[in-house]
Formats: structure tokens, sequence, C-alpha cells
């Protein structure tokens, strides 16, 4: 950074005192508690979640609520030019560091596909260095991925296993891998390879258009980048319908089940969380005429964002389902 | 002053609804104190039934509760608040910034910090206790034997990561946006610099604990197998997972102390900090190092060869930098006209002390021996050496140093060393033979131990109550100073203090640097 001349500075926008913080953080703790309470009505309960379904979904309104209330106020403040250059630079900055706490998140669940499928499987099966046990704790069990069988399977199930866990781990009768090369225009992961992909290009269409001040083009471009998205997560619903119905893959179908359904699961709902970004900036843009090809913050973080689901899909692509 | 920039508002909605960084850094330090001596409550607990050999005062189970929320509330409650407290106090003031670069989440992520206590201090009366499964929580003791309070624990883990990565996300944002015209990146304070890398360890690594317990969560409740090998998980992938988020943490804990020492000593040597550049170069490298080390806390998991090499010889690499920085510190005082005030006594305590720990740590991070010293004492040792003895007493030292412009009061000089020297001798009357214990082969993380370790565990307990009544002196000192300290309005407080925070009306006026200050 270069110097800033202090005229610059003297325009730094303080906010006065306001009651966003406690209001979210209100919603946040309460949602966060009846979430909590229903997992545990769930598995240590009897089974009742009601009241504590009702504790989640106040939480949750009054989170979103705020939320919502919260970007209005910015954008207002915005609008009303209170932000200097300056100002928005710290809303660049938040927005870049942010999506990097993203990226760590998922950087652990991959961390923990790479650690089991090179070191943890092998093991199991008896190889390498840490394979010794294999005769006394899981004799026959042998590692493939996907993963066909689970060690607790291969001896037959929770009753013989040598030790204690959570649960049956039961694996799936069908794998999300490619398997018919006759019918690949059926394998659902190629086709929202193929979507989220050209949705990328679309808002970075859209936004060509915003820069060249061609406000029908961006309203167009980004239009078609939600119904892209929306089209990606719809399918990605009827893959987790097939997965669950037909090919007998829950979370339960042990690791592999496990990394499937959370890798996919996070992306499939940062996708949606994209998707809601970019419906608000559409709506924004066509319903009240906000961004101009200077001032546009709103939708360029919107399509950071929707940058870097995309590129976290090329990994899922392929090392969840391809590799 | 700007046209709508006023004084504080009145009553309880200041602290509520405030955007102001001092206000917000206030709420922080206070609450991570309070933090402090809940975390400390639940140390006495542990040193009372460890006082004598024998089960006399709490169950088994009740005992691990206490060493598990003892190391949670410290780590998560009472350090790293505290630091973020410090860093909002500060960092606008030593940048001539006019407050954070995002004001209102910075009120965000403090206020979610006491709820998410609330919960995790709230898992002691539910039904199973509340978690007992070490601050490490590994699996499956977290997730198979777990209590159903894991579950809370987990949110609130979740909360208080959040809060951690806002905090964070925040002071990068000031640091690289909101410095005064003319201060450069090589001119930042070193409190400011250690901060700065600070926050990108937390943005890096707090998301990876957030995984963790999300693994936990979904082991626990929605049938997944991430730690348990009957569904071909692991159990030490948790250990991997962890130590990924766990070996940056504690950097995360010791580079603002690093800071804050880095600031102090030159002012109570009088000279400049040496070597300046080296030591952002050393924090830098530190910070890198600590990604490619966290396996030396499982040592005796059962890794291949190759990787107990590997993260020994990393882990010995650390200690390379650290020793760059405590040569500065040292050469700092080399022939300066050293006085010794509080904060400098504490900071000649973090010196020495810390010192020992990283030489602990030496030991710890050769491999064959560390299968002697795992989950012994001597780690215990090891740890609250650099933990208290470092980021501790380097916290106290910065209270001592910035609360005269704080509150425009002097605290008591003979009170204050009072406490310094309380802490010192407690501290070490605590910890030192816990050296000896862990060598003979004590465990942590037991109730009750062989006869052979009474002596030494009676010290131990001695003088942990006496540091933590040298607490209440502090607390005692702090209010004291409040309310009643002798009055003073010199803009530089110490006579051989550098930086902005210096520039500006002692006690520091609401709102600082609206208006740029000029940097040379
Ligand atoms: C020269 C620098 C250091 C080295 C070489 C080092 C090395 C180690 C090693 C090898 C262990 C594992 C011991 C075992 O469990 O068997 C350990 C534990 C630990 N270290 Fe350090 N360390 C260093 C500095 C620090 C610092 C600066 C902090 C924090 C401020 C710290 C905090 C801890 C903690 C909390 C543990 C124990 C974690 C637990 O199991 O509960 N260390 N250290
Ligand atoms: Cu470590």
């Amino acid at each position: 950074m270069t110097t800033q001349s202090s005229a610059e500075y003297e325009k730094y926008y303080v906010p006065e005192k306001s009651k966003l913080a406690v209001c979210a953080t209100l919603g946040l703790v309460t949602s966060t508690f009846g979430a909590a309470n229903v997992m545990n009505d769930m598995t240590f309960g009897d089974g009742t979640t009601g009241s504590s379904w009702g504790i989640f979904l106040v939480g949750l309104f009054i989170f979103s609520a705020t939320l919502f209330g919260w970007f209005r106020m910015a954008i207002k403040e915005n609008l009303a030019g209170l932000n200097s250059a300056q100002l928005k630079k710290s809303y660049v900055l938040g927005m870049f560091w942010f999506i990097f706490s993203e990226v760590m998140f998922f950087l652990a669940f991959f961390g923990a596909l790479f650690y089991v499928r090179n070191l943890v499987g092998p093991w199991l099966s008896g190889e390498g260095d840490g394979g010794r046990m294999n005769h006394l704790l899981w004799e026959g069990f042998q590692y493939a991925w996907p993963m066909p069988q689970t060690p607790q399977e291969a001896v037959g199930g929770v009753a013989n296993q040598p030790i204690a866990n959570m649960g049956t781990f039961q694996s799936y009768e069908k794998s999300m891998a490619f398997s018919d090369a006759a019918a690949w225009y059926l394998w659902l992961p190629l086709w929202n390879t193929i979507i989220l992909l050209s949705s990328s290009v679309t808002v970075h269409i859209a936004h060509l258009g915003l820069l060249n001040g061609n406000k029908s083009k961006f309203n167009l471009w980004l239009g078609i980048t939600v119904v892209l998205g929306m089209v990606f997560v719809g399918l990605q619903a009827l893959e987790y319908y097939e997965a669950y119905a037909h090919f007998g893959l829950t979370l339960n179908s042990g690791i592999y089940g496990s990394t499937f359904f959370m890798l996919t699961g996070f992306h499939g709902f940062h996708v949606l969380m994209g998707m809601t970004m970019l419906l608000i900036q559409w709506l924004r843009s066509v319903r009240a005429g906000h961004f101009t090809a200077d001032d546009h913050f709103g939708f360029e973080a919107s399509s950071w964002y929707w940058h870097f689901v995309d590129v976290v899909w090329v990994f899922l692509f392929l090392f969840v389902y391809i590799l | 002053m700007g046209d709508h920039h006023h004084g504080p508002a009145k009553g309880l909605s200041r602290w509520l609804f405030t955007t102001n960084h001092k206000d917000i850094g206030t709420m922080y330090l206070w609450f991570s104190f309070a933090m402090f001596i809940l975390g400390g409550a639940f140390a006495m607990i542990i040193r009372a039934e460890l006082f004598q050999p024998g089960m006399q005062l709490v169950e088994p189970a009740f005992f691990n509760q206490m060493t598990t929320l003892h190391g949670l509330v410290m780590v998560f409650g009472a350090i790293m608040p505290s630091f973020v407290g410090l860093a909002n106090w500060m960092i606008p003031m030593m940048i001539g910034a006019p407050d954070m670069a995002l004001p209102r989440m910075n009120n965000w992520s403090f206020w979610i910090l006491p709820p998410a206590f609330l919960i995790l201090a709230s898992t002691l009366f539910m039904e199973g206790g509340a978690p007992a499964f070490g601050w490490t929580f590994y699996a499956p003791l977290s997730t198979t034997y777990a209590p159903p309070s894991v579950t809370f624990f987990i949110f609130s883990i979740h909360v208080l990561g959040m809060s951690s990565i806002m905090g964070a996300i925040n002071i990068i944002a000031t640091v690289m946006n909101m410095r005064a015209p003319g201060m450069t990146y090589m001119k930042m304070p070193l409190f400011v610099w250690t901060w700065l890398i600070t926050a990108f360890l937390l943005v890096a690594v707090m998301p990876v604990l957030a995984g963790a317990v999300t693994m936990m969560l979904m082991d626990i409740h929605f049938g997944t197998s991430f730690f348990s090998a009957a569904g071909g998980g692991d159990p030490v992938l948790f250990q991997h997972v962890f130590w990924f988020f766990g070996h940056p943490e504690v950097y995360i804990i010791i580079l603002p102390a690093f800071g804050v020492v880095s600031q102090i000593i030159p002012t109570f040597a009088r000279k400049p900090l040496f070597g300046y550049d080296s030591m952002v170069y050393a924090t830098a490298s530190i910070a890198f190092l600590s990604f490619i080390v966290w396996a030396h806390h499982m040592y005796t998991v059962g890794m291949p060869v190759a990787g107990e090499l590997f993260f020994m010889y990393a882990t010995m690499l650390i200690a390379v930098p650290t020793g760059v920085k405590v040569f500065n510190w040292v050469t700092t005082m080399w022939r300066g006209a050293m006085t010794f005030e509080t904060p400098m006594l504490f900071c000649m305590g973090f010196l020495v002390l810390f010192t020992i720990g990283g030489f602990t740590g030496l030991m710890l991070s050769i491999a064959p021996a560390d299968f002697q010293y795992h989950d012994s004492y001597f780690v215990v040792a090891h740890f609250h050496y650099v933990m208290v003895a470092g980021a501790v007493f380097s916290m106290s030292a910065a209270v001592y140093y910035w609360l005269p412009k704080w509150c425009g009061k002097m605290y008591s000089e003979t009170m204050g060393k009072t406490h310094f020297w309380i802490s010192f001798i407690g501290f070490n009357i605590t910890f030192f033979p816990q050296h000896f214990v862990g060598l003979a082969g004590m465990p942590r993380r037991i109730p009750d131990y062989a006869l052979q370790f009474a002596d030494f565990n009676m010290m131990s307990s001695i003088g942990a109550f006496i540091y933590g009544a040298s607490q209440i002196l502090f607390l005692y000192n702090v209010i004291a100073t409040i309310v009643s300290g002798k009055p003073t309005d010199k803009e530089k407080v110490w006579e051989g203090a550098e930086g902005l925070e210096w520039t500006v009306a002692t006690p520091a006026p609401y709102h600082t640097f609206e208006r740029p200050p000029a940097v040379r």
C-alpha cells in the first residue's frame, strides 16, 4: 500500500452504537442451543424433539432477521455516501479472509479424506507400518476405495467386533463413482460439474456487463447464474435421494459414506448460500436499481464466493467422484 | 471531532451496543479476567485433590471434568480473549487509526463469547456431567464414551471459533488498511506485527478446529465413522485434525505475548529493540513452522518412522527463530539504562521462565525421549512454563504497562511488585517440581498417585494456592488503581516509551486519531 492522503482518512466511517451485534448474538446462541437440544433429544433422549425444534427455529429467525437488517443497513450507508474508499477496502479484506477461512474448513475434510484413503485404509487391511494389528482387530478386511465393505462387516457385524463404537456401519450397494460408460450422460456429477463451471462463466459475463454499464446484460446473466445454481442444488438433492433410496449409500455407510456426504453436503450448503447471496444481488439490481459500474461490492463479494464454491467443486469432482 | 462522534453513552447500553474499540477491548479484558478466575477455581480443586495421595475431595469423574474445563476455559476463555482485548485497545492507537476496521462486527465477536462460555459452564449441571475427556478431547473418549453434554461443548466451540475468526479478520483488515500515512509495515510496533501474524494463524486454523468438532458431532449423532475404525475411519485421524489446529494454537497464544515483551523491554532498557527486522522474520518463520510440527504431540500413537523423524526435526527447527527472539530481548537490555518497574519485572520473569519452557519443549521434541515423557507431568510442567509464565506473565506486564494510559491513574509500584514476586515464587513452587514427578513417571490427568510422588505434589499444591492468591492481589491492584490510583496526565507515562499510543492524552480519550497522525 502506498501513502494515502490524510483527507481520505478523515472520512473513515465509525458507526454509531448499534443493537445489531447483540441481536445477532441472541439469535445465534438460541439457535445453537436449540440445535444441540434437538440432537441430544434424538440420540440420548426419548426422541421427542418438538420443543427443541421450536427453540432452534426461533433462534434462526432472530439470527436471519438481524443479518438481513445488518446488510440492509450497510447497503443504506453506502448509498448515503458514508463509505470512503478506505472503508470499502476493509470490506474487501473482510470478505477475502472470510473466504480463506472457508477454504481451511474444507481443507480439514479433504485432509481427512486423503488421510483415510492413503493411510488408514491400507493399515486397517494389514499393510505397512500401521497394519500390525489387522489379524487381531479386523481380520479379513480388504481395503478398496470406494470401500465396498466396512471393517465391521468384515469381521461379521457389530457383535463380533473387538472394540466398541457408535452403531452399525453398513456399506453401500452402489457407490457414486463413475460406473457405466455407455450411459455416461446419466451420471449426475458430470452434469453438476458442467453446470457449476458454466455458472462461473455466466457470473463473470454479468460482471463484464456491469463494468460496461450495461445493466440489462448484467441482470440477464446474473439471473442465469442464479438459475444454474438452483439447478445444481436440485440435481444434488436428486443425487442424495438416489443414494438413499437406490444405492444404499447413507451417512452410515462407513467412512466412504461419511466423507462423501460431508464433503458434498457442506459444498452443497455453500452453493445454497452463494446462490442466495447472488439472488439477493439480483433482486437488488432488478427491483431497486442498485449497482453501478464502479460501485458494486455486494455483487463482487458474492461472485468471489461463487467462484470459490466452484473451485471447491472441481476438487470434489476430482477426489470424491473420479479418483 | 467529527460531527456525530460523542463520548460514551450512559449505562448498560454503552457496553451492549458499543462500536468503540476501547470499550470492546475493556470488555474483552474483564471477561478474560473473569474466565481466568473461573479456570483458576477449577485448578484449585484439582490441586486440592492432589494435595495428598488417595481420594479425598472429589470423585474421579468430577476430577476429569475439572481438568477438562480448566484447560478449555484457560485457553479459550482467559488467554485468547485477553490478548484480543489488548489488540482492540492498542492496535488502533499504535498504528494511528480511528478505530478497528469493522467496528460493529468487532462488538459481535465479543458478545458471542460470554454466552458460549455460559453454555460450556452449564454442562457441569447436565445429566452425565460436563465433558471429561481433557481439553484436547481425543476421540473416542469424546465420541463413543462422551456424556450427552458433549453436544453443547461442540456448539460452544463452534461459537467461540466464530468469535476468534471474526476478531482475527478484523485485526487483519485494521492492520492492512488503517495504518496512518507513513506507517509502513516495517515501522509497525512489534505488538502489531505479532498480532497480524497471529490473526493469520487464527483464520487458518480455527476453521480446522470447527471441522474437527463437526466430525465429532456427525459421529455422535448421525452415524458417520470418521473416528471409528469399525467403519473404516480412525481415532488417530482426530488427533491429526486436532493438532493441526492445536500446535498453531499454542503460537496464537504466545506470539502476542512476544509482542508485548518486545514493547516493554525497550522501554525499561531505554534502548530501541535490538534486531527489529529479525524479530519480524523470526515471528513469521515461527508461524510458518507451526503448521508442520503438529504430530510432535502424537509421537507415541504409532506413526511410521519417517513421520516421527520429520516431525522431530521440524519441531527442533522452531527453536531457532525462538532463540533469535530471546537473543534479541537479552541484547536489547545489554548496556541499557535499566529500571525494574512492575511491567519490566514480569517481562524478566517471562524471559527466564519461558526460556526454561522452551528447553523442556526441546527435550519433548526428541521423539525417542518423548516416549518416556509423553502424558506425564513433565508435559504439564512444560506447557505451564510457556503458557502461564509466558502468556499470562506477559499479559500481567501489559496490564501494568498500559493501565495508566487506559485510566489515567498510576498503580502502586509496591503492590505491583508484591504481585510479581508472589506470582513468580508461587508459579515456580507449583510447576518446577512437576518436572521431577513427570520424569519419575507420574502420569497427567489422574486424581490419585503413587506414594513416592507425595512430597512434590504437596509442594505443587501449596505453590498453586499461593499463585492463585496472588491473582486476587492482581484484581485488587487493578481495581485500586482505577478507583484511587494517583492521577497522571503525562502523555508519556514511561519516559523511555516509544510509539503513537504515548502521543495521545492520558487517560486516552474515547476517540483517538480521528485524524491520522504524521509518522516519520
Ligand atoms: C521451543 C518451542 C517448543 C517446543 C520444541 C515444544 C514442544 C512440545 C512437544 C514435543 C510437546 C508434546 C509433549 C507430549 O505430549 O509428549 C509439547 C506439548 C505442549 N506444548 Fe510445547 N513446545 C514449544 C513451545 C510451546 C509454546 C510456546 C507453547 C504455548 C504457549 C506450548 C504449549 C504446549 C502445550 C499446551 C502442550 C501440551 C498439549 C497437551 O497435550 O495438552 N509449547 N510441546
Ligand atoms: Cu506443539
